[in-house]
């Protein structure tokens, strides 16, 4: 009977496993905290901070992600003092990275009324798209720095260490070591981080050369050097509509 | 610009025998991403290099997209490779295949089922598999029907036949999370199945799961080894022999199950008392403490598993090999239980489905017989054939087929995405008999070395253009599915198949019709299921979602993850004693160096799905590895090129100076035709699975000049285990 524990969440009486996290409990009654660096198959991490809840008692709101439920817990996942840090915090990550291409997080800035001009005199993070290989491209400008891809590139998937965190504070950044290119890091190319990016920073180059404007038949036509190339650019005149 | 959400598809992997999930993200008929289904058992998200960005093959330039007949006619004993284009016709479907018809129809006339052969193809569906089977036993009375099995685990097979009764791979890969001890040898499970590898790091790394390595390669799982035997090539049954022999002396072997689940243990275990770790050590070079180790640690485990591939296999002792590894699990009882195991690592996608559905010269689909009188019967009766009319007699194997290729022999060889000009051993002598052939149909998506044989060629579609199925290396049948149309005039194989087929029917005047009136490849799996009972209850219905483990008895079973649980397919198993057989061709004075061959992450066997693909700009040439040791004897640096000789052949490559192989020991791997290992090979055959060694062979090394190396494909520095 030690295996269960009795808590409220938003004033719900709730009986669950005592291993699970109050995601996973708010989970199991139909209770949605909203995520942006957690994935299922990523250890939490409580980087983002974007799931914290109020736990009555506790000083600073707690990250849902990581923080077990407890007997006698009372959880509020959505009050005011918890949607304005969420508010804040998407804020935060529209002033500094592009996140034209992740439909879900301008869904909940939307949701919570995030301002996109709140921070608007902040300085924009936009690192030059590194394109060093033939199979995928990294855009650190849409990187919210969620860890996932650094997590699967570890012990989460691939033992493959070959990415991590550079930089401190603003100037993070996820890089290889020494800024290799990824082929001579001990990048496998597994793209598990593709997998589990949420903003597209990570995409496949025959994508990207699509949204570039290329053509399918454009694509499949270049040679070695051409997908090599650092720098691409369509030939305006070459590329049919 | 975000791309339009069109719901991507999901289908199986068409690399290797892991048989990841995909999901295949499409615009415009183009597959633009491929990501992994996070919820899939097989590989939970995740996927290898291969599987990720090698799709690319399907739109690549030199893909065929019309049928072809070569323009100068082509005469037996001076058959020349044609590579480009402008040596062939485009033809229509219907000329292409009222030739094929014609051509098959006379040399069958005029010289009987013995002059016919078909290579099968393991990455191709078990449908496809299964019909060209068909067409070859039923038209043509010809069981001279084999695929890459017999160069990869022919050795493996025949062993596990013999001892426990059944071939595939005991239990689920996944089950390893429950597994802890266990040994990988004769397979760089990283390069070959990383799906699998990753799930072997999370056992050790998160499991505390102990692994034992026998290999003569410091492949990168000796990273998280406790214990690597850094054995010389080929002296498999002596290291697990040497185990079996601490196994029995310290008294750590199962009784209960020797005494209930097997025979034959007394003369194994007598056969086993001279392989002392001093005596193994003198032949295997491993030291004799590291045996007893190894033996006492997999004696010991609670779950112990085995892992191997093609170095145990691909050798002149093989079965041998095999039964080695068979012994010591009967010996400890680790099999049977989940997280325990015989487990060959399949090479192919569909190796597993392709043996299944009879693709090979000795057996039916469901590997019943070609010479038991029943056997034959069944499939009369399935085929719409008349009583006797099947051929009773064992078919020729890959390699006979080939050595057969002379007047009174073999004369027409049809090759279905299979690539033997690159994976048959002594490729200098592979090359002789294919120019002796008459007639040669070659079914692929690109011109490869074979294929420039031909006198036809038949553009096949690609996995994602197609529907069907594939069985991975643990049992499991799984959908594949048509994501796009199919470029050009290509059409899917068992298309092919059924309209040759029926062309060959009409011409021969047959009364009955074995039947090739199919819409859809659904209906070939259920007549399939109807003759080979391990895959009665496999319906498209079932595996919308996740696949089905054979056997599947009928249309409730939920599946087999793991074999054996209360018996073995004979019965009790059976120990084979074993005594230790040198390899082949040993090193020498003028050959002093061993040749190892084998596969690296980026690239694919034959070289033609990955050598069409940018998968190439990862690892765009052959590297030779040599031990800094040996590189020092050789004055040989990093990145020089060098001339590997053996007996049969020579290559030209550059040098890559690596402790990842062991002294007097070189790797080549053989996906690279302008320096193709097996030009270098020896093809000394096991005398009972009829695979021969690609392992290891006597060569020897010089540094030649800058401007001899074939071909100038820009070095690209990579930092990968």
């Amino acid at each position: 009977m030690t295996d269960t524990v009795k808590l409220k969440i938003n004033h719900q009486e709730i009986n669950c496993d005592k291993e699970l996290t109050i995601l996973q409990a708010a989970k199991s009654v139909g209770v949605n905290i909203p995520t942006i660096c957690y994935h299922d198959n990523c250890t939490a991490n409580a980087l983002c901070r974007i799931c914290v809840v109020e736990v009555k008692g506790a000083r600073t709101l707690i990250p849902s992600c990581v923080a077990k439920v407890s007997e006698g817990m009372e959880v509020e996942t959505h009050n005011e003092r918890v949607n304005r840090s969420r508010k804040t915090i998407l804020e935060m990550m529209l002033s500094t990275s592009d996140l034209s291409q992740s439909p879900e997080l301008l869904e909940m800035a939307s949701e919570y009324g995030a301002d996109h001009d709140r921070f608007g005199d902040a300085e924009r993070r936009s690192p030059p798209l590194i394109d060093d290989n033939s199979m995928f491209v990294r855009d650190y400008e849409k990187c919210i720095l969620c860890w996932r891809c650094v997590q699967v590139c570890a012990e989460d998937a691939q033992y493959a260490f070959a990415i991590n965190f550079k930089g401190r504070g603003y100037h993070t950044q996820i890089s290889t070591f020494y800024e290799k290119p990824l082929p001579e890091s001990s990048c496998v190319f597994c793209g598990q981080c593709i997998g589990v990016c949420p903003t597209e920073a990570l995409k496949p180059k025959r994508q990207w050369l699509l949204e570039l404007g290329y053509e399918s038949d454009q694509i499949m036509q270049m040679t070695r050097n051409e997908r090599n190339k650092k720098t691409k650019k369509p030939q305006t005149s070459s590329v049919v509509k | 610009m975000n791309m339009i959400k069109n719901k991507p598809v999901t289908t199986t992997c068409p690399f290797c025998g892991v048989g990841c999930n995909l999901e295949l993200h499409i615009k415009d008929n183009f597959i633009y991403k491929v990501t992994a289904p996070f919820d899939s058992v097989v590989n939970k998200g995740n996927l290898c290099v291969k599987g990720r960005f090698g799709y690319d093959f399907i739109y690549n330039n030199r893909r065929i997209l019309n049928p072809l007949i070569r323009k100068s006619p082509q005469k037996p004993g001076a058959r020349s490779q044609a590579f480009n284009v402008d040596e062939w016709q485009e033809v229509s479907w219907d000329e292409a295949l009222d030739y094929t018809a014609k051509r098959l129809v006379e040399i069958y006339q005029r010289e009987g089922s013995n002059a016919m052969a078909v290579y099968c193809c393991a990455k191709a569906t078990n449908e496809d598999n299964y019909l060209l089977q068909k067409l070859f036993r039923a038209l043509f009375r010809s069981n001279n029907v084999d695929h890459c099995t017999r160069l990869c685990h022919a050795g493996s097979v025949v062993a596990l036949q013999k001892a426990i009764g059944s071939a595939a791979m005991s239990n689920t890969a996944a089950e390893i999370m429950e597994t802890d001890v266990f040994i990988i040898t004769g397979s760089n499970t990283t390069e070959t199945h990383p799906i699998i590898s990753i799930q072997m790091k999370a056992a050790i790394e998160k499991n505390g799961a102990k692994l034992i390595v026998v290999d003569p390669r410091r492949i990168e799982m000796v990273n998280y080894a406790t214990l690597w035997l850094a054995e010389k090539p080929g002296s498999d049954v002596a290291v697990f022999s040497g185990m079996a022999h601490v196994i029995l002396k310290e008294n750590l072997y199962n009784k209960e199950f020797i005494d209930t689940r097997t025979e034959n243990f007394q003369n194994f275990s007598k056969a086993m008392e001279k392989f002392t770790p001093e005596y193994v050590e003198s032949i295997t070079g491993v030291e004799k403490d590291k045996i007893i180790q190894a033996a006492r640690l997999y004696a010991n485990a609670k779950r112990g598993a085995i892992y191997w591939a093609l170095g145990i296999s691909q050798s002149t002792h093989g079965t041998d090999n095999a039964h080695s590894l068979i012994n010591l699990a009967l010996l400890t009882g680790h099999v049977g239980k989940r997280g325990t195991g015989l487990n060959p690592l399949r090479g192919q996608n569909n190796v597993q489905g392709a043996s299944d559905a009879g693709a090979m010269p000795w057996h039916y689909p469901g590997y019943q017989e070609v010479d038991d009188e029943q056997s034959a019967l069944i499939f009369e009766k399935a085929w719409n054939i008349e009583p006797g009319g099947l051929n009773r007699e064992k078919g020729l194997t890959t390699t006979e087929i080939l050595s057969n290729a002379h007047p009174g022999g073999v004369r027409s060889l049809y090759i279905m995405g299979e690539n033997p000009m690159m994976t048959e051993p002594n490729l200098n002598a592979a090359h002789k008999h294919m120019q002796e052939l008459e007639f040669v149909v070659c079914q692929d998506l690109f011109i490869n070395e074979s294929g420039a044989y031909a006198d036809v060629f038949l553009p096949a579609t690609t996995f994602a253009e197609k529907d069907g199925t594939f069985t991975n290396t643990d049992r499991r049948v799984q959908r594949v599915r048509k994501a796009i149309e199919p470029l050009g005039n290509t059409r899917p194989d068992w298309q092919i198949i059924c309209d040759l087929a029926r062309r060959v029917e009409k011409l021969l005047g047959r009364p009955n019709s074995a039947y090739w009136d199919y819409s859809h490849p659904e209906e070939i799996m259920d007549e399939f299921g109807k003759v080979v009972p391990s895959y009665r209850g496999i319906k498209y219905a079932r595996i919308e979602k996740t696949g089905l483990q054979t056997p599947v008895v009928d249309e409730n079973h939920p599946g087999t993850p793991f074999l054996y649980a209360e018996s073995f397919p004979i019965g009790k198993a059976i120990f084979f004693p074993l005594d230790f057989k040198p390899i082949d061709e040993e090193a020498d004075t003028d050959f002093p160096l061993i040749l190892n061959t084998g596969r690296v992450l980026e690239h694919w066997h034959g070289g033609t799905l990955t050598r069409n693909s940018w998968l190439d700009d990862l690892y765009s040439q052959a590297l030779v590895e040599i031990n800094p040791v040996d590189a020092k004897i050789y004055d040989i640096n990093h990145l020089d090129v060098v001339k590997v000789q053996s007996r049969r052949g020579e290559v030209i490559l550059r040098a890559n100076v690596t402790q990842k192989t062991i002294t007097g020991v070189v790797f080549i791997p053989f996906h690279f035709a302008e320096a193709a290992a097996n030009f270098l090979t020896n093809d000394a055959l096991d005398p009972e699975a009829l695979i021969p060694e690609f392992k290891a062979c006597a060569v020897k090394i010089e540094k030649v000049t800058e401007d001899q190396l074939p071909t100038k494909q820009p070095y690209q520095p990579r930092g990968r285990y």
